[in-house]
């Protein structure tokens, strides 16, 4: 099947680097690369392979960031379970916000705008309810082991990121050779067309929605166990929406390797700008606007549909 | 095999179709002619369901389908071409006929297989691996006809897959329609191309302003007066079968 051994092998690739980097820094780096690579992957699903662009993926990922933390901090539930109804939640929340939007065949901007809303919606709540602990957040207390999900030292860290890395991936590899990826690709060129030929839309979109918000749920997660920390911004505000839709968009949408190579050349951008300019609060979104325009203006499929089209041209020339 | 009774729809104030009924017996190919606007192709989004009548009923194969969603109709086996075509323009060709094949198998390697057959049936295999965007017209219209026959149905409703084709590509076309015939596919029709129509229809049916008008055999479909006038205008017929006893 297509493309299965280039996972396997970017993989494996992959696995040894926290032995072969020897400094904190850089495996912050690469880990900070992959989660945004994750979000990313987990928004293609639904932009990328179903063309159905969203605004408002933090309704996902925040839902997945306080499942962990409330039921940790309320109800003492195990972290490591936590992470699993994290992704149920995240799940339930995009079939609820697609539910409601497919439903009434809203697409487009019309989409777009209605998940951003729905993330707008959830980010009040979280401010105003006592159990998301208001606009004051959420602290993890710290206690450094691995059956706690958290890691004494990165590697940890780096070891779960890239089994979610490897889970997106598998996700995105089975969409592109199965009945399910090739009528959510269907959907996405043309509806009717696809409605014609007997796919059904509304429940084609619904899986994707589904995955995609059960995927940043399982992202949210993360982001707590990592930083241990969590308030309605950083949970629902648009700089999560902004990095999941942006780092596909770079990378190649639709397709396996676009969001991995986004996030990895989006986290390059990231580590310059604040080099260059300092952490000057916001500075990043506006380099993030900016590339996101010269992107869809001059590279619409990508750094990966670069890469393709240079890897055609080279075999052209050779052979 | 396909009853329709009484079925009308309104669009605003305009009636575009008013208590159509007719009928289409299992291995015909009927056509549906008429003007321009004279609605032909609300009856065939009325009957595919992607477009919900005001009134009347649709039967296939016995069952009642009025209503029903358009992919639970095409799954039944009624299965609609679009004038205007629409390619997933991003997508293959092969990979294009794969989405009709997966209505009927649900893995992808035998649909991909399926696919490649039907795209021979259809005159398509030197072009398998190209975005459907970068077909031409021909190419297209062939296109959504293999999609549909890949989706193995039992009724198939072609909205007007000759219009745009030079007289060779039309051709081609027919014989592909009367061999999809002769495999079993009953088939319902629009078309402007009338050489086309009288070649292959067994029957024929004429829609003007959303009313069947005439129905028959293509040859006394093209001399009956009702059906002159419909397309030249009142008075027409007199002076044309006049001009023709002159000539």
């Amino acid at each position: 099947m297509r493309g299965g051994a280039g996972i396997i092998l970017v993989l494996a690739v992959l696995l040894p680097l926290p032995w072969l980097l020897h400094s904190d820094f850089w495996l912050n780096f690469a880990i900070m690369a992959l989660y945004y690579g994750f979000l990313g992957q987990a928004w293609n699903i639904l932009g990328g392979f179903g063309g159905q662009f969203s605004f408002g993926h933090a309704a996902f990922f925040g839902t997945g960031a306080y499942t962990s933390a409330v039921l940790q901090l309320r109800l003492g539930v195990d972290p490591w379970l936590c992470l699993a109804l994290a992704a149920v939640t995240g799940g339930l929340v995009g079939a609820l916000v697609g539910a409601l939007s497919f439903r009434y065949g809203l697409r487009g901007s019309y989409f777009a705008l209605v998940t951003l809303a729905f993330a707008e919606v959830f980010r009040i709540l979280a401010d105003s309810a006592e159990f998301t602990g208001a606009g004051v957040g959420l602290q993890i207390p710290l206690k450094q082991t691995a059956a706690n999900f958290q890691f004494p030292d990165k590697a940890g860290f780096y070891f779960v990121i890239l089994g979610l890395t490897a889970l997106g991936l598998a996700i995105a590899w089975w969409l592109e050779n199965s009945r399910t990826g090739a009528r959510l690709m269907a959907v996405r060129e043309n509806e009717d067309a696809a409605r014609a030929l007997g796919v059904d839309v509304i429940r084609t979109k619904l899986i994707a929605i589904t995955l995609s918000g059960a995927l940043m749920g399982l992202g949210g997660t993360f982001y707590v166990q990592y930083f241990l920390y969590i308030d309605p911004t950083i949970a629902y505000g648009p700089a999560v929406s902004v990095s999941a839709l942006l780092v596909p968009i770079v990378g190649g949408l639709g397709t396996a390797f676009g969001p991995l190579l986004g996030a990895v050349a989006l986290q390059f951008v990231n580590q310059l700008a604040q080099a260059t300019m300092g952490s000057a609060i916001g500075l990043n979104l506006v380099v993030y606007g900016v590339i996101l325009v010269l992107m869809i203006m001059y590279m619409p499929n990508g750094l990966f549909g670069l890469a393709r089209v240079s890897a055609r041209r080279l075999a052209g020339r050779t052979g | 095999m396909l009853e329709v009774r009484d079925l009308s729809k309104s669009f605003g104030g305009l009636r575009a179709v008013a208590h159509v009924g007719f009928a289409v017996a299992e291995g015909e190919i009927a056509a549906l002619i008429g003007p321009n606007g004279a609605g032909k192709s609300t009856l065939f989004g009325l009957i595919s369901g992607f477009i919900r009548p005001d009134a009347g009923h649709i039967r296939f194969e016995g069952r009642d389908i009025t209503g029903l969603p358009a992919h639970r109709i095409a799954a039944l086996g009624l299965v609609r071409t679009f004038q205007i075509t629409q390619p997933f323009a991003h997508l293959t060709v092969r990979e294009n006929i794969a989405v009709g094949a997966h209505l009927r198998l649900g893995g992808r390697r035998d649909a991909l297989r399926h696919a490649a057959q039907v795209a021979r049936r259809v005159g398509l295999d030197g072009r398998l691996d190209q975005p459907a965007a970068r077909l031409t017209v021909a190419g297209r219209k062939r296109l959504e006809l293999a999609r549909a026959l890949a989706t193995d149905p039992r009724l198939l409703l072609l909205d007007e897959v000759m219009a745009g084709l030079n007289p060779r590509e039309i051709d081609e076309i027919v014989g592909m329609i009367r061999a999809i015939r002769d495999g079993g596919v009953t088939i319902l029709l629009t078309e402007h191309v009338m050489r086309a129509v009288m070649q292959l229809s067994d029957r024929t049916l004429v829609l003007n302003d959303g009313q069947l008008i005439a129905e028959g055999a293509p040859r006394d479909i093209a001399a009956d007066p009702r059906v002159i006038e419909a397309y030249l205008g009142a008075g027409a017929a007199r002076a044309y079968v006049g001009e023709a006893a002159h000539g």
